[in-house]
């Protein structure tokens, strides 16, 4: 059969793939048709009736979202019978529209509104009482205005197919039925800010967002999030100095169009337990100081001290041109002992198919089964799990897991969490024998142990084992959960020859190293600090500050430009949308100056001759959002496995860094939400 | 008028005993194996020839229906016949007793036109509310099962078919056939986006025919009697023998199958005692269920019972529930009733429908006591337009229509009441 | 006729859990053998009500447990109870007198049976006696319009009704009788009240 087929629509005639809808060939056209319900991503409602057109021979307007195409079409889009039909259903979805655009979040953006100015008859013709809708507990983070509601059921969708948390649904019927979660309970998904997103009306918005701003007022930049290491695009609205909301931007290789509940809503984490100016501790504990002070009182400590006593840790949301300019730093005082990886999760520094999901997300809907090993993706990336449910809807996909038992969204042979499964499995017992490119997914909850080595070696052997691994086809993946450690790897932020590693510089500190500069690193036993000099650069007064001798404060995220490497291997930029807090600066620009402090000044004075040195070194990290594949050669150890069970990385998907420990939203979403994530009904 | 010798219900009003051995006594169940023996395509022929249109409403031609099903399927695939007995069309009161007195020839029925469309099984989808009638229903498909005549190698035909009953719980869209699917599967009775059509992807995804009670419980005896015998009752394209339910300010009001074609004005007068105060009484008539625009007295006097003869006069056969209404009725309050009945049963899943019904019964519901504009009548009109041809199924068009039937046929009324009311308004100032 | 059916009945009502009895449960599994492998979701309705007769009325408590019987997720179960009218989400008398006002049955005088019922009970539309006996409502059309006025009582169905006859039934009901269903005013079914005209030969 032909691929394209040829109609004519609004007398223009057109050759468009056959697949497509009757509404997206118009669109292709050029013509303009309105809807609510229809949305790219979900399935096929046809239940807003705004989209109708005329088509030649129809006896009446058809519903041109769910309308198939068929050759010699001829279709209007704009005749009286597809206007009036258009019209028609406009005028309906008013009648029972509230009129508070003026106290409506959505104002503004809103497609209602937007859809009304062109198909909106000015005046309302509705004499008759309007229709008033309870308000739902849709918790913490989505604020309902209920009666706003035009029941396009996108929520409702989203949360079914997207998502695969079932919590919608609409109950009654007729004029009376309601979007509901019918029992009193929030949207326990990790992915339920969406259905904000997806609210053609103002509905569902956000809670913490509510009556904050009007969306002519914020500047948006467009950034890429490092809540965990998906590195799903975002714009960061904001006015002055805050940060206001966070929304999706369209990635269709990493995050499509969706942000996870953590991404959207931990930025009012920024804003608090910041550090905003210079510590160091005195005789009566931490005091402030200037920065001329703290600077000098480093520089002093690392001049004094063998180098070889001084060790650096990088945390989770480091960027690259932070880990480039401290390795460049640890270099000149001439240490070895440094680690991006706090939570000592294994990788082999010298082989990059080691740690990088190297089927790239996209490529997961090319793969036609999966083995997890110690991963919770739902947790641990929450936007990597919504492409692997996206997989398994699609059909032909089995998954099994060996790790802790899980919801993940979509149906898992679970075969125990004890390493011997995974010896199995090397020994030949496939959990899907026959797949042609089967994933091996290893988690942080595999690989962050004490014989995490042996488990990367033991995922690496029954990836070749399986077949993972063939021509183009790598189907070895870790799958990260720090925004900084492909990039904190890829920049080789590891020990160098006879250097510690996290493990090995926490053991030392206060005898073998006495000098630990942590690089916003707060997920580490900070108790083992206690003999050692600390200087923490970072944004946040967590862990790492309370122990440290000397603040230095510096921006996060959203204050500085800055590159990220995701869990695939691709670079990519975020950009400043705000300024730093108070005297924070940004990273590099404090180690530059600490550098200089020391008398060996980094070569670099501007972020551009920065990322010029960084680029001349790792080649890679240049070539922004492009992932460049890695080679397969093997790695890890062979040595035998413990036999001690995985445990989930990852416990409260809303609290995992500072950030988002600082965020009273998502605290309130912890505490609505004690399990993180709730059951989900894979089976739908 | 229809001799006895040639109604099919014979025992319409049940003075028979519905049990198997009564049925046989009637005639069911006589050489069905032979009857199945012609084979699938001679069957839906000899339902074509017949011109049986069917008796659910709509008016499709139902062995053009049947043989929509696809004659080759995929090893294993199921099919299915799925009988509409969620009989719910206001006026509508005829499958109620066919079930409840004459069950058995429904089952046979189910039979040949299950065999004829190659399905595998049927499903009955019978309203909730009718709970004693689904009684009989079951008692009989047990009867049926236990006599070798459905179930495995059914009547000795080789042929192996199941019938299950399943019962609905209150909503009259599902009355729809993609309704009633998605109600059949567990859902709420949404009604599907066409295509794919049930023949393609019916029940469980599988094809499926859905067919109306009276229309399945006739062709048993269509095939014995030939086609030709139905064919020669009434006109052509509207052929053979149909139930009619006659409600409302009559003085008998009764259920009677007549030969189709039946003036309405002999129905009434025949079998229903006639107009309740004589004919000249008579103001109008909802001539086949709720659905359907009414006719005034004017048009009654000579029309006749089928699908054409009552679409020249922009009106339908629908059901053939014919609603009586004399000159005593508050005919703006007994649409509004419709009115209100249409705004209950509206699905709520597409927007013409879900905010339309709500509105038009509203603007109506005022109208009955002439709390309107004038100009409002015209909106009402066209808000009835708005609705009308832009909605997922019918029903938006069946709340559509009577609203035009009575502004149609009687606006001097509510031009009347509207006019009163602002007199008396004026005089109470 | 109450249309807001989409909330869950008063929370003082709903019991905490909700198990089938031992023959329910029986009867629940012969229902769902009745539909394919797989398919046991069309099971939904029928199980409800099977709840519905165990309990009276479907508490939120037995929606969860039908949910889980069939394995599906809880808030397609709600959306099934609360689109059907026929599942009460509140309990309701032992006696559940639905009379259907819809046109057929008004230009019977359906008025004259709301008020007979109004008046012999004392309670409105959606109302329960408050000895618990019997809670009127309206419904739409129930398919016996030629037998107009008509009420269904629990399953039965009360035809050809005028006032009188509607509360001689309402009466005997109170006195614990269970009168004769179908039409009260003396015919057989839907054949004319002074006689079949049609299928007279007797053959």
């Amino acid at each position: 059969m032909k691929e394209t087929v040829s109609i004519t629509i609004d007398g223009v005639e057109i050759e468009v793939d056959r697949r497509l809808s009757l509404l997206q060939a118009c669109e292709l056209a050029g013509a303009e048709v309105p809807r609510f319900c229809f949305h790219d991503r979900l399935s096929i409602a046809g239940n807003c009736r705004m989209c109708l057109v005329e088509v030649a021979k129809a006896p009446k307007p058809v519903a041109s979202c769910a309308q198939s195409l068929m050759d010699g079409m001829v279709v209007s889009t704009r005749s009286a019978v597809a206007r009036k039909a258009q019209r028609s259903a406009m005028e309906f979805l008013l009648i029972n529209h509230p009129l508070d655009c003026p106290i409506c979040d959505q104002g503004g953006e809103c497609d209602l509104q937007d859809q009304a100015m062109g198909y909106g008859a000015g005046i309302s013709r509705y004499g008759e009482q309007k229709r008033s809708v309870a308000e739902k507990n849709f918790g913490p983070l989505i604020k309902t205005s209920m009666t706003r509601c035009i029941h396009c059921t996108r929520c409702i969708r989203f949360l079914d197919e997207v998502a695969g948390v079932p919590a919608l649904g609409a109950t009654g019927r007729g004029e009376s039925m309601e979007i509901t979660n019918y029992i009193e309970q929030g949207i326990a998904s990790e992915l339920s800010g969406n259905i904000i997103d997806l609210c053609p009306v103002g509905a569902l918005t956000s809670g913490p967002y509510a009556f904050v701003a009007r969306p002519w007022e914020l500047v948006t930049t467009e950034s890429v999030d490092v809540m965990d290491a998906t590195g799903s695009n975002v714009r960061v609205d904001s006015r002055g100095r805050e940060v206001l909301r966070v929304l999706p931007r369209l990635h269709e290789d990493i995050n499509e169009e969706w942000i996870s509940d953590k991404t959207r809503f931990a930025i009012d984490g920024l804003v608090r337990r910041r550090l905003d100016r210079p510590w160091m501790r005195g005789r009566e504990g931490l005091g402030e100081v200037s920065w001329e002070q703290a600077l000098g009182a480093a520089s002093q400590r690392l001049e004094n001290r063998d180098a070889t006593r001084v060790a650096a840790i990088a945390g989770d949301l480091v960027d690259c041109e932070t880990l480039f300019a401290m390795k460049r730093l640890m270099a000149a005082i001439g240490s070895p002992h440094m680690d991006c990886r706090q939570d000592g999760m294994a990788a082999d520094p010298t082989v990059r198919a080691s740690w990088l999901l190297n089927s790239t997300i996209a490529g997961i809907e090319d793969a036609d089964a999966c083995l997890l090993i110690g991963a919770l993706p739902r947790r641990e990336a929450a936007i990597v799990n919504a492409r692997l449910r996206k997989r398994w809807l699609a059909g032909g996909f089995s998954v099994a897991s060996v790790g802790p038992v899980d919801d993940h969204s979509y149906p898992v042979k679970e075969l125990g969490n004890l390493t011997d499964a995974l010896r199995r499995i090397e020994a030949g017992e496939s959990p899907f024998p026959g797949a042609a490119n089967p994933l091996v997914i290893a988690g942080k909850g595999a690989l962050a142990r004490d014989d995490g080595e042996a488990v990367l070696g033991a995922a690496a052997r029954i990836a070749d084992a399986l077949g993972a691994v063939h021509g183009d086809w790598n189907g070895f993946g870790v799958l990260n959960v720090a925004a900084s450690r492909v990039g904190g790897l890829d920049l080789g932020f590891v020990p160098a020859a006879g250097g510690f590693d996290t493990a090995g510089i926490l053991a030392g500190a206060g005898s073998a190293v006495d000098t630990v500069i942590l690089l916003g690193a707060d997920e580490i036993d900070t108790s083992n600090l206690a003999g050692a000099f600390v200087i923490y650069i970072g944004h946040h007064g967590d862990r790492g500050a309370a122990v440290a001798d000397v603040i230095l404060p510096a921006a996060a995220w959203t204050e500085k430009d800055a590159t990220y490497v995701n869990l695939e291997g691709r670079p990519q930029r975020a950009q400043r949308a705000v300024f730093p807090p108070g005297e924070a600066r940004e990273d590099w620009r404090i180690l530059r100056a600490l550098s200089g402090h020391l008398g060996m000044p980094l070569p670099f004075d501007d972020l551009d001759s920065l990322r010029q040195e960084m680029t001349g070194e790792v080649p890679h990290l240049g070539a922004i959002d492009t992932i460049t594949p890695a080679a397969w050669q093997s790695f890890g150890s062979t040595r035998d496995m413990s036999d001690e069970p995985f445990l989930p990385a990852i416990g409260n998907f809303y609290r995992t860094c500072t950030i988002s420990r600082a965020s009273p939203t998502m605290s309130l979403a912890t505490n609505a939400f004690p399990s993180g994530v709730q059951q989900s009904a894979s089976c739908s | 008028m229809l001799q006895d010798q040639d109604r099919i219900f014979t025992n319409l009003y049940g003075f028979e005993s519905p049990s198997l051995d009564a049925a046989k006594k009637r005639g069911d169940w006589d050489n069905t194996a032979g009857l199945l023996a012609r084979g699938a395509s001679d069957i839906i022929n000899e339902i074509k020839a017949s011109e049986l249109r069917g008796r659910g409403g709509a008016g499709f031609p139902t062995g053009l229906k049947w043989s929509f099903m696809p004659a080759e399927r995929p090893v294993g695939q199921p099919a299915f016949l799925v009988v509409n007995a969620d009989e719910s069309e206001p006026g509508t009161c005829k499958d109620r007793d066919i079930i409840r007195h004459d069950p058995h020839k429904l089952i046979e029925g189910c039979l040949v036109a299950g065999f004829a469309m190659r399905a595998t099984a049927a499903y009955i989808y019978i309203r909730g509310e009718f709970v004693n009638e689904a009684r009989v229903l079951q008692a009989a498909i047990d009867e049926a099962l236990e006599a070798g005549l459905i179930g495995r190698n059914a009547c000795g035909s080789g042929y192996d078919f199941d019938i299950h009953l399943h019962r609905g719980a209150g909503a009259y869209i599902c009355g729809e056939e993609t309704a009633l699917l998605e109600s059949l599967e567990g859902k709420k009775g949404m009604p599907r986006l066409k295509p794919p059509f049930p023949a393609m992807a019916g029940l469980y995804g599988c094809p499926s025919t859905i067919s109306n009670v009276e229309t399945v419980a006739v062709a048993p005896t269509i095939l014995r009697r030939g086609a030709s015998w139905f064919a020669g009752l009434g006109e052509p394209k509207n052929t053979g023998t149909k139930i009619f339910c006659i409600s409302g300010h009559v003085n008998e009001p009764c259920n009677v199958e007549e030969e189709m074609g039946i003036p309405l004005k002999e129905l009434i007068e025949r079998h229903a005692g006639g107009v309740r105060g004589g004919w000249d009484n008579l103001l109008a008539v909802i001539p086949g269920g709720s659905s359907v625009p009414l006719i005034p007295r004017s048009v009654c006097d000579n029309v006749a019972m089928n699908f054409d003869r009552l679409s020249e006069v922009q009106s339908g056969l629908g059901t053939a529930a014919v609603i009586v209404m004399d000159r005593s009725t508050d005919i703006v309050r007994a649409i509004w009733r419709l009115s209100k009945f249409y705004h209950h049963e509206s699905c709520g899943q597409c927007t013409p429908c879900r905010e339309g019904t709500g509105w038009m019964m509203r603007v109506l519901g005022r109208m009955i006591e002439g709390r309107a504009e004038s100009a409002e009548i015209d909106m009402l009109q066209e808000v009835t337009t708005q609705i009308e041809g832009h909605t997922i199924c019918a029903l938006g068009d069946a709340a559509a229509w009577p609203i035009q039937g009575l502004i149609r046929h009687f606006r001097p009324e509510l031009e009347r009441r509207i006019e009163d009311c602002r007199r008396n308004a004026r005089q109470a100032a | 006729m109450s249309l807001a059916r989409g909330r869950p009945g008063a929370s003082e009502h709903q019991p905490d859990t909700f198990t089938f009895s031992k023959t329910n449960l029986e009867e629940a599994e012969r229902i769902m053998a009745r539909y394919p492998q797989g398919r046991t979701a069309s099971a939904v309705m029928p199980l409800l009500d099977l709840a519905q007769r165990q309990a009276g009325w479907v508490p939120v408590a037995a929606m969860d447990t039908v949910a889980d019987m069939l394995a599906m997720p809880r808030i397609r179960v709600y959306e099934v109870a609360t689109f059907y009218t026929m599942f009460n989400l509140e309990p309701v008398g032992r006696y559940l007198v639905q009379v259907c006002t819809t046109t057929p049955c008004m230009l019977r005088d359906s008025d004259a049976i709301v008020e007979a019922c109004r008046s012999r009970l004392g309670i409105d539309f959606d109302e329960t006696t408050p000895d618990g006996l019997f809670t009127l409502k309206e419904v739409e059309c129930l398919g016996a319009c030629v037998n107009a006025p008509m009420v269904q009582i629990n399953d039965d169905y009360y035809e050809d009704l005028d006032a009188g006859s509607m509360v001689a039934v309402l009466d005997a009901l109170a006195r614990g009788d269970r009168p004769q269903s179908g039409p009260q005013a003396g015919r057989h079914a839907s054949e004319p009240q002074s006689g079949p005209r049609t299928l007279t030969g007797g053959d």
